[in-house]
This record gives structure tokens, sequence and C-alpha cells, in this order.
């Protein structure tokens, strides 16, 4: 049912854990539904320098989660937003249809991962702004 | 590739055993006579689906002549449920079923509800057990069916048969039990019981797939759903599978050797090891179903923090066949209707294992699940979101 670049990041996955002090955190998913998962970023640049993963979910939440944080690693924070989940899709050689949702999770954890970075940067600018 | 394979799917299906094998065999090529032939092939097979029919009867303390072969338990539950209600659409249109039944019960009155009949779903307790004050609050005049498993699939808890049976007899109720898990591996007789239908299934006793028995006490009448040759009495038509049948006699045989020879104990003393180890080593897991009214085969539980899937697939590459009722191995996005009904929450329900026991299993077995179990937790544990929040 899986393929097995699947089951490969399922039984091994990448970037696995939590993050110490991380710049930003995204939270996806509902534990009803069965799938959480959780991105955490460092960013330098404006690009993300690391990037680990910790979800609750089958093998295709898990093994979504370690291939979307190997495809945004290095990208710029736009680059990384481009990512949909066809992208995690394809490069895991495809997910049965009722497991494609994990795959969005990936996209929007991103995506909340960086909404959160940028929200916070704006936050520090902007109580650093009246100082200055 | 592991180099141990520990099998622990048995409620899904089991091996067919190497005496009920050979048992069957010469059906195939030698004796393939058609059972309902006049001539020396033909009355060679009718003998030996008689003597599986003695066998079948024996292992539930009924009459030869009240046991009907099937195409399997689901199209025993089908013929029972159906049919029995067909016959009696007349005197009622009420029938009454269980929040925990197997699909072949549950979708088989969900079809009677699109026909007109009013379906009332009892629930069970936090350990799946239907209360028989439940059923007679349920029961109304124009009540003609009550249908209840013997033993849920899931989580093993044990129903009241004997009781329910009581009600229904003394309110004129038919009473129909789907004892696919249990027959074979409980004993009981349907004499004692006093239920008016119980479907078998040969698969879950060491028995062939695709042959199902359903009986039927005397004096009970069905509508087929299969019509044709007029075969088992005309509730089944069709040539009879007369090496299937003849396959579930042998298990049957088996199946009573093994109710009386102590090997049912030592099945639920190996079943008690693996759930006090796994309970009591893993931090926040727990034995779903009742704690002793179970199948001694099954060993069920949720595991905190976990979904169902991934500890499955995980356990399958240490060479360990399990089942979980988590939405990602049912193909839906909710899990196990059971578990649901049992009023566990959905985080929980999805972190549901199954593990039941064989004839084979051995203690080394249960070492070796509850050890690589303990390893795949921890591991998997490290990558949930959840535990670390709690920790």
């Amino acid at each position: 049912m899986y393929t097995e670049k699947v089951m490969e990041l399922f039984m091994n996955p990448k970037n696995a854990g939590r993050m110490e002090d991380p710049d930003g955190v995204g939270e996806v998913g509902n534990p009803r539904c069965g799938d959480i998962m959780k991105i955490y970023i460092k960013v330098k640049d404006d690009r993300i320098a690391d990037i680990s993963f910790e979800t609750f979910g089958c093998a295709s939440a898990i093994a979504s989660s370690s291939m979307v944080t190997e495809m945004v690693k290095g990208l710029t924070l736009d680059e990384a937003l481009a990512i949909s989940n066809k992208d995690v899709v394809n490069a895991l050689g495809g997910l049965p249809p009722q497991k494609v949702h994990c795959s969005l999770l990936a996209e929007e954890g991103i995506q909340a991962a960086i909404e959160d970075y940028r929200a916070k940067q704006k936050a520090k600018s902007g109580a650093a702004a009246p100082k200055s | 590739m592991t180099e141990r394979q520990v099998y622990m799917d048995h409620s899904a299906t089991t091996a067919v055993d190497r005496g009920v094998l050979e048992a069957m065999l010469p059906f195939f090529s030698e004796e393939y006579g058609n059972p309902n032939s006049l001539h020396a092939w033909g009355r060679r097979a009718r003998k030996a689906v008689n003597e599986a029919r003695e066998k079948v009867a024996a292992l539930i303390g009924a009459d030869a002549s009240e046991v009907i072969f099937t195409g399997g338990g689901s199209e025993a539950d089908n013929l029972a449920i159906k049919g029995s209600t067909s016959m009696r659409k007349d005197k009622g249109r009420h029938v009454i079923t269980t929040a925990i039944e197997h699909h072949a019960v549950m979708d088989a009155f969900g079809w009677l509800d699109k026909q007109g009949f009013d379906v009332t779903v009892l629930p069970v307790d936090d350990k799946a057990l239907v209360s028989v004050t439940e059923l007679e609050k349920a029961i109304r005049p124009d009540t003609i069916l009550f249908s209840m498993m013997f033993a849920n699939n899931e989580v093993g808890t044990i129903q009241p048969v004997a009781e329910a049976a009581k009600i229904c007899r003394d309110r004129g109720i038919l009473f129909h039990v789907d004892g696919v898990q249990a027959a074979g591996h409980v004993p009981f007789n349907v004499q004692d019981l006093g239920v008016d239908m119980l479907t078998m299934s040969a698969h879950k006793m060491y028995g062939p797939k695709g042959v199902g028995g359903l009986y039927l006490r005397k004096g009970v009448r069905v509508e087929p759903i299969v019509h044709g040759g007029g075969q088992e009495r005309g509730l089944r038509s069709g040539t009879e599978n007369t090496a299937g049948i003849v396959g579930f006699g042998a298990a049957a045989e088996l199946a009573v050797r093994r109710l009386a020879d102590g090997s049912i104990d030592e099945e639920a003393r190996l079943r008690d090891l693996l759930i006090k180890r796994v309970t009591s080593s893993i931090e926040e897991a727990f034995l779903t179903g009742h704690p002793t009214q179970r199948l001694p085969f099954l060993a069920s539980f949720c595991i905190g923090s976990l979904e169902g899937e991934s500890m499955l697939l995980r356990l399958d590459a240490a060479g360990i066949g399990a089942s979980s009722g988590s939405a990602c191995t049912s193909g839906s996005l909710e899990p196990s209707h059971v578990l649901l009904a049992m009023g566990l929450a959905h985080e929980v329900a999805h972190g549901s294992l199954r593990f039941s026991l064989g004839k084979d299993t051995t203690e080394e077995d249960i070492v070796y699940v509850a050890e690589n179990l303990e390893r795949i937790v921890a591991d998997l544990r490290a990558l949930s979101p959840l535990w670390k929040t709690r920790g």
C-alpha cells in the first residue's frame, strides 16, 4: 500500500525530534483526526537554516513530515512557502488516496512555522521601533 | 528481513490445522462427487457432509439437523437477520442490535432500516458490555428480533448471552447470536444458552476460509437469501463446498478437544502474561474491554499519544502481525465504532492495538512481542508532539 520511499522515511525519519530555541513553530492537525504535525525552524538570512518535526500520526504522516523537512531545508522562506502538498506526494512516489491529507498537513505545517517566525519578527521590530 | 515471525492476528484468521487440511484433501480430486447425486460418488460426498454436520453440531451442543452450512460467517449473519425478519415482518417491524457488532450484522441491520424496519441500537459500557436492562427497556410489542455478538472481535468482551436469551424467550422475540469469535474458543451449549440462531465461521478455528454455519433451533423459520437447487433444507442453495465443509467438521472436532484438554486455559495464561507485561512496562498503556469476561486468546490495548497504524507497521517490520482499530487502518477517518461506543475519545481510540493469540503461540512469542512493542512505543513517542508536551 505504501511506496518504498514512504516506508524508508517512516522507518528512519530524517530531522525528527524537538528543537531547542526555534525561531518559528507551526502546529497543525488535531488529535481527534489522528494527526498532529509540529514543525520547528531556525532561520538565518531569510533561509531555513535548520528544521525538525514531531508528528503524531500514521506512517504516511511521519513520512510526509520527514520528506517536507528535507525539501525545504536551505530554501528561502518564500521558496519554502511555494512547496505544495503535491510536491510532497510526488517526492514520496505517491500516497494512497485516503492518505493524501497527510501531505496537506506537511504543507500547512511549513506555512504555520514560517508565519509564526514572521509574526515573531514583526513583534520584535514593532516592539523595538519606538525605542530607536 | 527479520528472522522471527510472530503471527498474533488470529481474530482475523487462523492457519488451517495440518490435520484439518489432511481431512480436506481427498475431497478435491478423489472424492469429488456432488453430495446431491444418487450414485456412489455422490453418496460418499453426502456421507462426508453429514459427518461434518454432526461434528459442528457437537461443538455447540446442537442436533445435526439444526446446522446450516453457508459460505462464511457474514453470509450466516445475513441469512439469520434478513431471513428471520422476512419471515416475521407481519408480526412487527422493530428490531434490536448493539453498537459493537461486526459489519456483517451492523450493515444487515442498516439494510433492514432501509426496508422500513425500525432499528434500535443498544449502547455498551466502557468495557464493551451490553446491559440486559437496556435490552428489556428497548423491547416493544412489535419487536421481532434481537441480534448480539457472543464476544467482541476487537476488545474480546464476552456478552451476557444466557441472560439476554431468557429475556427474548420470555418476550417471544427471536434471538440471533454472532458467535464467530467465540465458537471453538469459549465452551457453550446452545440448548443451555437458549438462543435461536448462532453464527459460526470455520476459519476462526483453524478451518478453511469461505465456510460458515448457522445454528437454527428446531422450529425457527427463515426465508433463504440464496435460491436455487434447494440444498441445506432449501435455506442455502448451491452445491455444497464439500472439502470446505469437511474441513469445518475437522476444525470443530479439534476445537472440542482443545476446549477439553486445557489448551484454552494455557492460551488465557499467555494472554494474561502479555496484558500484564504491556500494561506494567509501557506508560499510559491500558487494556480495552472487560478484564476477566473476555476471549481467552485476545489482548487489546490503547497506547497513549500514539497512532495505531504506525505501531502496526513498525511491529510488522519486526516480524509481528497484529491489528488496530485506528482510523488509518480502516480506510476512513473515524476510529473503530466499537472503541467509540465504549466512550473512548477519538485520540485514545486512534492508539488501539489488538494481539490475538493462537494454538501455537509460545511464551517466547509473548516476550518477543512485548520487548518489541516497548522499543517501538519508545521510538514513536520520541516523535510524538503529544508525548513530549506531557513530560
